[in-house]
């Protein structure tokens, strides 16, 4: 047993539901009891889905244990296919309903329906929510794909690829597809399919006609990336496109396997000339603490570091699938790599490293909030306001933009920062006010207190230091401590924190 | 499977089997662990059980909430014994953790249920591991058998067989029923205007607080889903006070009557005490009732509140109810609601959620109070809804809280006639 208080990911049949929701023509009937229903909320509060997901739950009860909930099966599953009418059904159970063994995908093949039934077997005591979209993915592609089947190419005279990896309830998965399939077409090259999002699963069938695949979200789709590899022989792309770098890494890797011209895809980006132009000196060596999908984290890692100069100071995913990545880019910035799902192990890391942004999931922004530390939201797990309403991929050059713009956005600004340095008393700007930019009420607080009783700081010290602003103090205090404590300092004076500044100042 | 039931007092029930479109009881959880500040609401379950209380809380506003998850997992299932090793394991890491815990509930669920994980026992077991500093009691919320609201119903019966024996002779009067401090507050003022000097409301907000029972205690509900925790009082010698629920002004001057005739208090004095906060109440009440006269509603079933709601929407502020939804009729409790619904409506009890949304879009109501999962389909729809768990989340008892629920249905109406894209 774990002791869990909040979740990144859901368990294995929510990723099956965020396949089944971004698909269309395609129903999952799921056994499970009624409480399960809630996930439906998922889709229709968070993602403000307009229509409910495709899915029909039995809903059994504790009375039909001791009768026939392989019964219960059968009708909801019969009846689900009589009123929803879909191309293709996936089965499955919850966790519960796995501990009770009625094998939904037998039942299913017994009632004899008129359409393809694909059994999903997603353990829900050992898998979470990434793995059983990925897992759902990869079943539907290997049970509909068409062997025999043309190359799209060969018939149009056109490469053609297919973009794997959208799902509902995706970080942005919208604005993403439309980006990067407009990135596409511009080199000339046909998109014969986008799945799972808006595919349905006649056009799943067609999958094997692309020459070869964009791999957008490897955590959903790079199992069946992979099967399709050996099965159709076609190649699949290992850039993600986010960042300038990475999206013109991408735009070579696909100009090679697709055999045509790079050029006309490298379109404009304002990026670059933002992060160059003097205002943007202020970013310089922000300490960033970055956690999310594993995917997300690295990319945003690589931002933060080549395309806006900040330091990375803590990287970590939620996603242990994905740990190796994680750890060889964390290596590449000299930190720590942080893989957990544990939320609090995650808080206890972040209070740590006192970064002065957080780029994370909607937990880390609460646990920034608590800290009073200026965040952007990279990666799902997502809450409703990280749904915009306008367009605002994280993929190619128009992502490049949203990602400059929404990570400076809640930073202290340049001058703004000196000014709170200059009149560290001024009767608007102190303290207790808070940074006017994070609303401007409530304290700021001190995350860590003194890190040890051995060092003792001298009254003046003590008041010089309250001098720095609040949002670099602790750091401040935490090097000058260290400092002290390296060189057995009994008491900290004025110069000692001098000394530590220019010590460790960059 | 549909049925059509003549009760002996209409109106008539329609009574369905099929999808389910509800919370289980793990949710009460959520306004639960708010209400009595040092319990701890430990679920034992599984990934899907602490996804769904995250999810129904929405945000994570609590920096270590006081509820979490012992997440079963695979090798948990291998034996018995070893499940109960881990879940002793996981309450010594969290009382460590959390030593302003006075209180713990193990809360079964789906999986332990089924797996049979003997959570009394447990309970029993640690809370003499624990003594005195912890004591640890345990209720099920699972959803094969429990919806919604009825985990708050397990919670408070588990609290009653747990109180001390009242040994004093006076009557006390026992509220029942997680309500807002507010109402709480409300509540207490009125009932010692009243002349009712012993008066308790169950769940205390402290551990340490919760009210002793024994024959000399008369109940009133507060609310509606109170089943087990009636049985249990029951079992105790203590009475019921039959009364409508305190919805609305006359929902709330019945209930406080129920209780007044009870302590046999004259109608003068009662009369004295209600007059003031029941006329501001109907003055606050009559704003609504321009805007909602003549307006039709549709519950989709969700907290067991829906009839005394849909009694107040129908007498005291005219709307026409189209069809009451709630997961479980409890005729006995229900009794004096039941008889001010008008005799033709339609109850329904149970679901079958294909087949209430055909009914629900064929009536096309002017206001449909459902779940969150159904509120956005229905909009799109072009139907105008309410979202039920708010219906829990709101203080919405008593004379001063009257508007209020009105307003949680002018609210969306108004909104439709603000809108113009």
């Amino acid at each position: 047993m774990k002791l869990t208080v909040w979740t990144y990911e859901g368990p294995p049949h929510v990723g099956a539901m965020r396949v089944a929701t971004a698909m269309e023509d395609l129903h999952y009937v799921l056994h499970a009891p009624q409480g399960d229903t809630y996930a439906d909320l998922l889709f229709t509060m968070i993602e403000r889905r307009n229509a409910r997901p495709p899915v029909s739950y039995t809903t059994f009860e504790a009375r039909d244990l001791g009768g026939d909930t392989a019964e219960v099966f059968k009708k909801t599953a019969r009846e689900a296919y009589e009123r929803f009418e879909p191309n293709a059904m996936i089965v499955g159970a919850s966790c519960t309903a796995e501990l009770i063994q009625d094998d939904p995908g037998g039942l299913a093949k017994r009632i004899g329906l008129p359409v393809p039934v694909i059994p999903l077997e997603l353990p829900s005591y050992s898998k979470k929510e990434n793995w059983g979209a990925s897992e759902t993915f990869y079943q539907i592609v290997r049970s509909l794909a068409q062997p025999d089947i043309t190359r799209r190419s060969d018939v149009v005279g056109r490469p053609s690829c297919n973009i794997l990896g959208p799902a509902a309830l995706g970080f942005r998965h919208r604005d993403d597809v439309r980006e990067i399939g407009s990135l596409l077409l511009s080199m000339g090259i046909d998109i014969n399919l986008i799945a799972p999002m808006g595919a349905s699963p006649t056009d799943v069938a067609e999958i094997g006609a692309a020459d070869f695949n964009v791999l957008l979200y490897p955590e959903i789709g790079e199992t069946a990336a992979r099967w399709l590899e050996r099965t159709f022989k076609q190649p699949f792309t290992r850039t993600i496109p986010i960042g300038v770098g990475a999206t013109r890494e991408f735009i070579a890797e696909v100009a090679d396997l697709a055999g045509v011209d790079p050029d006309p895809g490298l379109g404009q980006t304002n990026l670059p000339w933002w992060s160059n132009s003097v205002d943007s000196t202020y970013f310089t060596g922000k300490r960033v603490f970055i956690f999310g999908d594993a995917t997300h984290a690295i990319a945003a890692a690589r931002v933060a570091d080549e395309e806006i100069g900040f330091e990375v100071a803590g990287l970590g995913c939620y996603n242990r699938e994905f740990a190796r990545d994680l750890r060889a880019a964390a290596e590449r910035y000299g930190v720590e790599p942080l893989i957990t799902d544990d939320y609090l192990e995650v808080e206890a890391a972040i209070a740590e490293a006192q970064p002065e942004l957080v780029l994370g999931t909607q937990m880390e922004r609460h646990i920034a909030k608590r800290l009073q530390v200026p965040c952007a939201v990279i990666s799902a797990p997502a809450h409703v306001h990280d749904f915009p309403a306008r367009y605002s991929p994280q993929m190619g050059f128009e992502g490049s933009n949203v990602l400059f713009d929404t990570w400076i956005h809640p930073l202290v600004m340049g001058l703004e920062e000196h000014l709170l340095g200059m009149f560290r008393d001024d009767f608007e700007f102190h303290d207790e006010a808070g940074a006017s930019h994070l609303g401007g009420h409530g304290g700021a607080v001190e995350a860590i207190e003194p890190a040890s009783n051995v060092v003792q700081w001298d009254p003046e010290a003590e008041k010089e230091l309250r001098k720095i602003p609040f949002f670099v103090r602790g750091k401040a205090r935490r090097n000058t401590e260290r400092f002290a404590a390296d060189r057995h300092l009994e008491t900290i004076s004025v110069d000692t924190l001098y000394e530590a500044k220019a010590h460790y100042g960059r | 499977m549909t049925t059509l039931i003549a009760t002996k007092t209409k109106p008539d029930i329609l009574r369905e089997r099929g999808q389910r479109e509800v919370f289980c009881g793990l949710t009460s959880i959520v306004w639960l662990h708010r209400r009595i500040q040092d319990a701890f609401f430990l679920v034992v379950g599984s990934r899907t059980c602490a996804h769904l209380i995250q999810s129904a809380a929405g945000v994570m506003i609590f920096a270590e909430p006081r509820f979490a998850t012992a997440i079963i997992e695979e090798r948990d299932l291998a034996g018995m014994a070893d499940a109960n090793e881990e879940l002793d394991k996981v309450v010594d890491q969290l009382l460590a953790r959390r030593p302003d815990i006075k209180l713990l509930f193990l809360v079964g669920s789906c999986p332990s249920e089924v797996i049979k994980l003997d959570l009394g026992r447990a309970a029993a077991r640690l809370s003499e591991q624990h003594s005195p500093r912890v004591r640890v009691l345990n209720y099920s919320g699972s959803g094969i058998e429990t919806t919604f609201t009825q985990g708050e119903d397990g919670c408070l019966s588990a609290l009653v067989e747990d109180a001390p024996v009242d040994q004093t002779k006076a009557p006390s009067l026992l509220v029942c029923g997680a309500l807002a401090d507010v109402v709480e507050d409300q509540m207490r003022r009125l009932f010692a205007s009243l002349g009712i000097d012993k008066v308790d409301f169950l769940p205390a907000r402290e551990a340490d607080e919760q009210p002793t029972i024994g024959p000399n205690t008369r109940y009133l509900l507060a609310q509606p889903f109170l089943t087990d925790t009636a049985r249990a009082l029951e079992d105790r010698g203590a009475k019921r006070i039959a009364a409508p629920f305190p919805l609305g002004v006359e929902g709330t001057t019945a209930w406080l009557k129920a209780a007044a005739d009870t302590w046999q208090i004259s109608p003068d004095v009662f009369d004295a005490v209600v007059e003031l906060p029941r006329a501001r109440a109907q003055r606050a009440v009559a704003k609504h009732r321009e805007r909602l006269s003549g307006q039709s509603v549709f519950f989709f079933p969700d907290s067991q509140l829906e009839v005394p709601i849909a009694r107040f929407l129908n007498t005291e502020l005219g709307m026409t109810l189209l069809e009451v939804g709630t997961p479980y009729l409890h005729q006995e409790h229900l009794a004096e609601e039941l008889e001010l619904l008008p005799a033709d409506v339609t109850i329904s009890e149970g679901q079958d959620v294909d087949k209430q949304l055909d009914r629900c879009l064929a009536a096309n109501p002017d206001i449909t109070v459902c779940g969150l999962g159904l509120a956005n389909p229905l909009e799109a729809e072009g139907l105008t809804t309410k979202w039920s768990i708010e219906l829990m989340f709101t203080p919405l008892q008593g004379y001063e809280q009257a508007a209020d629920l009105a307003e949680l249905f002018s609210r969306p109406l108004v909104r439709k006639t603000r809108l113009a894209v």
